[in-house]
């Protein structure tokens, strides 16, 4: 081949790789980043310290720091449990010799940040992409640097004279006590990776015995809230009632006559399972009415079932009691009940 | 709550038939007179007649049948009914301690098929929320790649773009019971999930337009706008695979609580890597270990070690109906029904006991089965009365089975916090009061 046919070939494949390389980028979208602008958003600082920024920052400078910007919400050193999780405790000399966190082998220990923290590059991209917590991306390099040496300050890791610097990230990083504790050995990375806890599909006759192990401690019932507000008030199910009803809570002004009745009873969360004139879960207030008719002692009889709760009358669903309802409450419902809900 | 609303629990008339005579009786006189001051007379005649005909809510006409109704574009953007306000998304009491960063919960006890409204998805921020305006939002690709690149919201809606519809759920999702039961709802154990149909770009479109480094590169680092900067190293094979980068949520633009106006949609992931107010990826050749790869989203093991990058979210599946802090409204037949999902594909099979796992039936699956989508799954019940033990077990294409709780533990410990994807037990009492228990 001639070596004019050879650049003329040279030629034609440059301009198909041009009008290849066009195609492929969308012509007219997205434009080149400058510099500039890599470096204001390229902030993040890797493992082995690619993207960290030269400069360097003192445990004193830290200690300053710390407690104009960090302490309300951490602690003076770094304990605190207000606001967040602390950040130091729970570590030892001998964790700093070993690499890992023995107190990790303990169920009742709670985990503090240098209990877990593997990388020293962590802490520093972390403080200088998102602290302080309400001013975030404020620090200069000089006070991530100096916080950072102020944190493994705390932690016994490195001496009060200490100038943290992009020179020697790498010896403090063989100082963290849980710098071996991190395994990326497990099926959870790659979407083909391997189960590591397995489950058979039995059908018929699986368990030999169930037993429960563990349920909700009835003191824990209403910690959510009124179970009752928070599912839908039709359909097959109701929500159990376990606390005063979230309405109840927010409105006190008193009312009278049978619509103030009703409101009540509503809040109260009686309308939730019983209707006016049709069974619910509970019986119709018609029903009730009906069958108390005529009866003297009927509307002390109601109150007490339903301030300690009831069972077997109209069925094998019981009547919960209801002792967060006020006595008053109570006996003006159940009036209104048994005067036909009107 | 309308009364009307009610009644259909009961269609029959449950007030016991009464004789003219009865209604005619001194009794029901003293009645009448007693509530005619209050003007109600009459009504109350017309309900206490046609109590012994039939049921009010057909009898008598609502006023919604009786009036003109509203109009048209009253309200711009609709809203849901006013008898549907118990479904909110809620807290934990307890569970974090500033709601910044925190975590609200999906009522997944009243959701239906497999579509999360957007007003409901499930919320985790790390430090709070923006409304962030589109028109100043840009997207930056850098790192190992020809020519680092930014990229309007104009730009990127010209870009070719996909629909799917993918489920989301925190790789702490059923966290809090890896011990003991420690929540009452299906809100709570399980509401760290939820699942829309998501608009976007691939990101391997945007990786090609910026030239990516295929022989370097192994790993893209998403990050985010918002303060934390939140920042998650994705695999390239996941990058290149499914992953999005979304502006569209069920047919609208996202809502602010979930990254508006992009965030990542990372298929199969655990929901942190679903970088929110997505501001730029970088293309590299190692894991960056950041702040939620290293103190936070690792999972401890029992030998005191903690995995790293527990990114996937192997098949799960929860009834939703019943549930915990639910009350059946009577003997009889019901319509079990739950979720079933998988971040390594397609469910394939669901199975649902009623006597804690001593024996299982195969649920019906309901259309459509998407891969790394909820499924939702049905199944008859006719309820006695008796006690049970109400469990679903799901099976994805691989043949991965969801595992016992104990056999969770077994292998992880029960310090792990991330990833429980234990089959959930559901006792119903002889009362009919369902509630979230663990058996062994």
């Amino acid at each position: 081949m001639s070596r004019w046919a050879r650049a003329l070939l040279a030629g034609v494949a440059l301009s198909g790789a041009g009008v290849a390389l066009a195609q492929e980028r969308h012509v007219g979208v997205g434009r080149a980043a400058t510099p500039a602008e890599v470096r204001a958003w390229d902030i993040d600082v890797r493992a082995d310290f690619k993207g960290l920024p030269a400069g360097s920052g003192s445990v004193a400078r830290g200690r300053d720091v710390w407690d104009a910007k960090c302490a309300s919400c951490h602690g003076t050193f770094g304990e605190s449990n207000e606001v967040f999780t602390p950040i130091v405790g729970g570590t030892t000399q001998e964790d700093i010799k070993t690499g890992r966190v023995k107190a990790l082998l303990n169920p009742e220990t709670p985990r503090s940040t240098l209990m877990k923290l593997s990388r020293i590059s962590t802490l520093w991209d972390y403080i200088n992409r998102a602290m302080p917590w309400t001013a975030p991306k404020t620090l200069t390099t000089e006070e991530v640097y100096a916080v950072t040496a102020y944190v493994l300050n705390l932690g016994d890791l490195v001496p009060d004279e200490l100038v943290l610097s992009d020179r020697n990230m790498a010896q403090v990083q063989q100082k963290l006590p849980n710098r071996n504790g991190m395994t990326r050995e497990h099926g959870l990375w790659s979407v083909r990776g391997k189960p590591d806890v397995k489950n058979v599909a039995c059908m018929k006759d699986c368990e030999q015995d169930v037993k429960i192990t563990s349920a909700l401690p009835e003191a824990a019932k209403d910690v959510h809230g009124n179970l009752a507000d928070q599912t839908r008030g039709f359909g097959p199910v109701r929500g159990v009632q376990t606390a005063p009803s979230r309405v109840a809570q927010v409105n006190v002004a008193p009312r009278t006559g049978g619509e103030g009745t009703r409101a009540l009873a509503t809040e109260s969360g009686c309308l939730a399972c019983h209707g006016v004139s049709n069974k619910i879960v509970g019986p119709a207030f018609s029903d009730i009415a009906a069958k108390y008719k005529g009866q003297a002692d009927s509307g002390q009889k109601l109150a007490g079932k339903v301030r300690n709760g009831s069972t077997g009358v109209w069925g094998q669903i019981p009547m919960p009691p209801q002792p967060q309802l006020k006595d008053d409450d109570i006996k003006t419902i159940v009036a209104w009940i048994l005067s036909g809900s009107k | 709550m309308s009364e009307s609303g009610r009644g259909r629990i009961v269609p029959a008339p449950t007030v016991p038939a009464r004789s003219p005579q009865e209604l005619q009786g001194p009794g029901r006189r003293r009645f009448l007179r007693g509530l005619a001051a209050g003007g109600a007379a009459a009504a109350v005649a017309g309900r206490a007649a046609h109590a012994a005909e039939g049921e009010r809510a057909i009898l008598e006409l609502p006023e919604h049948s009786r009036t003109l109704g509203r109009p048209v574009a009253e309200r711009g953007y609709g809203l849901p009914s006013q008898f549907e306000k118990n479904l909110q998304r809620r807290m934990s009491p307890g569970l974090t301690r500033v709601p910044a960063s925190s975590v609200s919960f999906t009522p997944l006890q009243g959701m239906f098929g497999i579509i999360t409204p957007s007003g409901l998805h499930f919320e985790r921020h790390h430090q709070g929320w923006h409304d962030v305006d589109p028109a100043n939002h840009r997207l930056m690709l850098n790192g190992l790649v020809e020519q680092a690149r930014v990229y309007t919201m104009d730009d990127l809606m010209r870009l070719p773009s996909v629909s799917r519809i993918h489920f989301i759920e925190c790789g702490a999702n059923t966290g809090m019971e890896w011990r003991n039961v420690a929540v009452p709802t299906v809100q709570y154990t399980h509401g760290m999930l939820a699942c829309s149909e998501f608009t976007g770009v691939p990101l391997s479109i945007l990786l090609d337009d910026c030239g990516w480094d295929r022989k370097k590169g192994k790993y893209v680092l998403a990050e985010g706008a918002d303060g934390s900067g939140l920042t998650r190293t994705i695999p390239i094979e996941n990058a290149l695979d499914d992953v999005l980068v979304a502006w569209g949520q069920n047919g609208e633009m996202l809502r602010p609580e979930n990254g508006y106006p992009l965030r990542l949609v990372a298929p199969g992931l655990q929901g942190v890597s679903w970088v929110k107010w997505l501001r730029r990826i970088e293309v590299g050749d190692e894991p960056w270990d950041a702040k939620d790869e290293v103190l936070h989203y690792v999972d401890l093991m029992p030998d005191g070690l903690h995995r790293q990058y527990t990114s996937i979210q192997e098949c799960k599946s929860v009834i939703t109906t019943p549930s915990g802090g639910q009350q059946l409204v009577d003997k009889g037949f019901y319509n079990v029904t739950g979720v079933a999902w998988s971040g390594r594909g397609r469910v394939k099979r669901v199975d649902v006991s009623f006597d804690g796992g001593r024996n299982w039936q195969t649920a019906r699956l309901e259309n459509p089965v998407l891969s790394k989508a909820l499924t939702r799954f049905n199944i008859g019940w006719s309820w006695s009365g008796a006690p049970a033990v109400l469990q679903s077990r799901a099976i994805d294409e691989s043949g991965y089975v969801q595992p016992k709780i104990g056999q969770l533990r077994a292998v992880r410990g029960s310090r792990s916090i991330y990833h429980n994807n234990a089959i959930q037990s559901w006792k119903v009492t002889d009362s009919g009061e369902v509630s979230n228990v663990q058996v062994g």
